[in-house]
């Protein structure tokens, strides 16, 4: 029972409950249709991809978000994880052919003309310009940071969940647009060398920022003295694991995202090689990864 | 290309979002008209009596989190209420101070009275049952934590330091931290007090 209590949503969200069972209902009916067109999927994406929805959902719906809430190194967690960690996994197990066979036909046609060629689509691919979601990653890490935005985002419900929303679906657009492979991508295509730049140029703001939190030797969020921590810990110690949070693991995530993306230009190349000339040995060379 | 104008759309949508920069009032108070819950709860009070929020409407309320056996936030805090409320004058009758304890096993009623009844006649000590403490600590996203007991079972409870402060129709205006000096609760009471809301 005392185990129940801290799996149990600290506040209930019927957004997050919808948004999740959605996504899950729809990816096993894809896993379930792609099995009988007897298409294989490899099982570590599956995996992968429950791992990563595990995750999103595990900061937003269980007593982790109460700790969230009271302490500024965990909020920091939660958004490396919602920003960062869940998207990536997200998107590194190629959900999208999964996810489109498990939208019955009907509801596929409906979305395809409202979404896909519509004003969501236009909006998706506004979002999706080179330049535009670089600024938009790193700019609502900052804002959200704002100390008197932070104040008010831990103080209202409806701001901190506009807060948390904006971070996971910036996370998955960002972390999309530079870990999909190009032909995945459709018309939103970013060329890999023009990704080195954006990941490199996302991760110095997040050092920046990181380094200014950690070593700021004032108090900079009021909020958690304000309403109180989870736990006894002096406000720096909490400060500065924050700050650190921010500063390490978040650009080491483009580290990360630069060998996905190394690994999808030499995929590439070697397609192309093989294209024009024919292997001698094996087939298996042009098989995409 | 068709993106332009929905780009465009989106920066004016996050310079809109700036605007939710909240302007910080001087001597550490927040205006929150809009950001935190009107007052509303279930509970008991000193006398033992079922009380909720509808039984302070039109009163400007103070609501604040702490616990009897608190050594230095709560009885600065609440001794600095009381002499917010002492230079009110003839309008202090019309403002209560709603102490909600996070220590209800420790602050029975007759400690909880006699504790309030030190700082004055508005001071009301709220307990509830441990469903009813922790509705109102999601509603208000405040926390408690208890420390570990020392060898005689005396223990500290860590608590938010913040007074919410409504309006007579129970919304909340502002926020006080801990520091607001009395002279500045007593202004903004009265300002309060003159409002219907």
């Amino acid at each position: 029972m005392r185990y129940l209590f801290y799996l149990l949503p600290w506040q209930f969200s019927p957004t997050a409950c919808a948004v999740f069972t959605l996504t899950l209902v729809i990816y096993v009916r894809g896993l379930l249709v792609l099995r009988r067109e007897a298409v294989r999927v490899r099982l570590w994406r599956p995996l992968v991809f429950f791992f990563g929805l595990a995750l999103n959902y595990a900061v937003l719906q269980t007593y982790f978000d109460f700790l969230a809430q009271h302490m500024f190194w965990i909020h920091r967690l939660q958004h490396l994880i919602l920003h960062h960690i869940g998207p990536v996994l997200l998107v590194l197990s190629a959900p999208v052919p999964v996810l489109r066979a498990g939208i019955p036909a009907a509801a596929w046609r409906v979305l395809r003309k409202r979404g896909v060629s519509g004003p969501i689509g236009r909006l998706w691919r506004a979002l999706q310009h080179p330049l535009i979601a670089p600024v938009l990653f790193v700019g609502l890490i900052y804002f959200w940071l704002i100390p008197s935005v932070h104040f008010t985002a831990m103080l209202d419900q409806r701001r901190y969940l506009l807060m948390n929303w904006s971070m996971l679906i910036d996370g998955i657009l960002f972390w999309w647009l530079m870990l999909a492979p190009r032909e995945a991508q459709g018309a939103c295509a970013v060329r890999y060398g023009m990704r080195f730049i954006i990941l490199t140029a996302v991760a110095l703001p997040q050092i920046a920022l990181g380094a200014y939190i950690a070593l700021t030797t004032h108090p900079l969020y009021s909020i958690y003295a304000v309403c109180g921590r989870a736990w006894a810990i002096s406000p720096m110690l909490d400060q500065q694991l924050g700050g650190l949070l921010t500063w390490i693991p978040g650009a080491m995530m483009s580290a990360v995202g630069g060998i996905v993306v190394l690994h999808h230009a030499l995929a590439e190349e070697r397609r192309a090689l093989a294209r024009a000339a024919p292997p001698q040995r094996d087939g298996s060379a042009g098989a995409p990864a | 290309m068709s993106g332009r104008p929905v780009a465009l759309g989106a920066l004016c949508a996050a310079l809109a979002l700036c605007g939710c920069v909240q302007r910080q009032l001087p001597h550490h108070m927040t205006d929150i008209s809009g950001l935190v819950a009107p007052l509303q709860f279930h509970m008991t009070d000193q006398d033992g009596r079922p009380v909720s929020a509808a039984d302070y409407r039109g009163d400007v309320v103070m609501l604040y989190f702490g616990y009897t056996h608190c050594m230095d936030a709560c009885p600065t805090t609440l001794a600095t209420l009381a002499d917010a409320i002492a230079h009110l004058g003839a309008e202090a009758g019309r403002v209560r101070v709603l102490f909600v304890t996070v220590d209800p096993r420790r602050d029975t009623e007759p400690v909880l009275k006699r504790y309030v009844n030190d700082f004055g006649p508005q001071f009301v000590g709220l307990r509830g049952t441990h469903a009813q403490l922790t509705r109102m600590i999601k509603r208000y996203r405040v926390s408690y934590h208890y420390e570990k007991p020392d060898a005689s079972g005396a223990y500290e409870v860590d608590h938010s330091s913040a007074v919410f402060i409504f309006g007579r129709r129970g919304r909340a205006r502002l926020l006080a931290q801990t520091g607001a000096p009395a002279s500045v609760l007593t202004a903004d009471l009265r300002r309060l007090l003159g409002r219907p809301g």
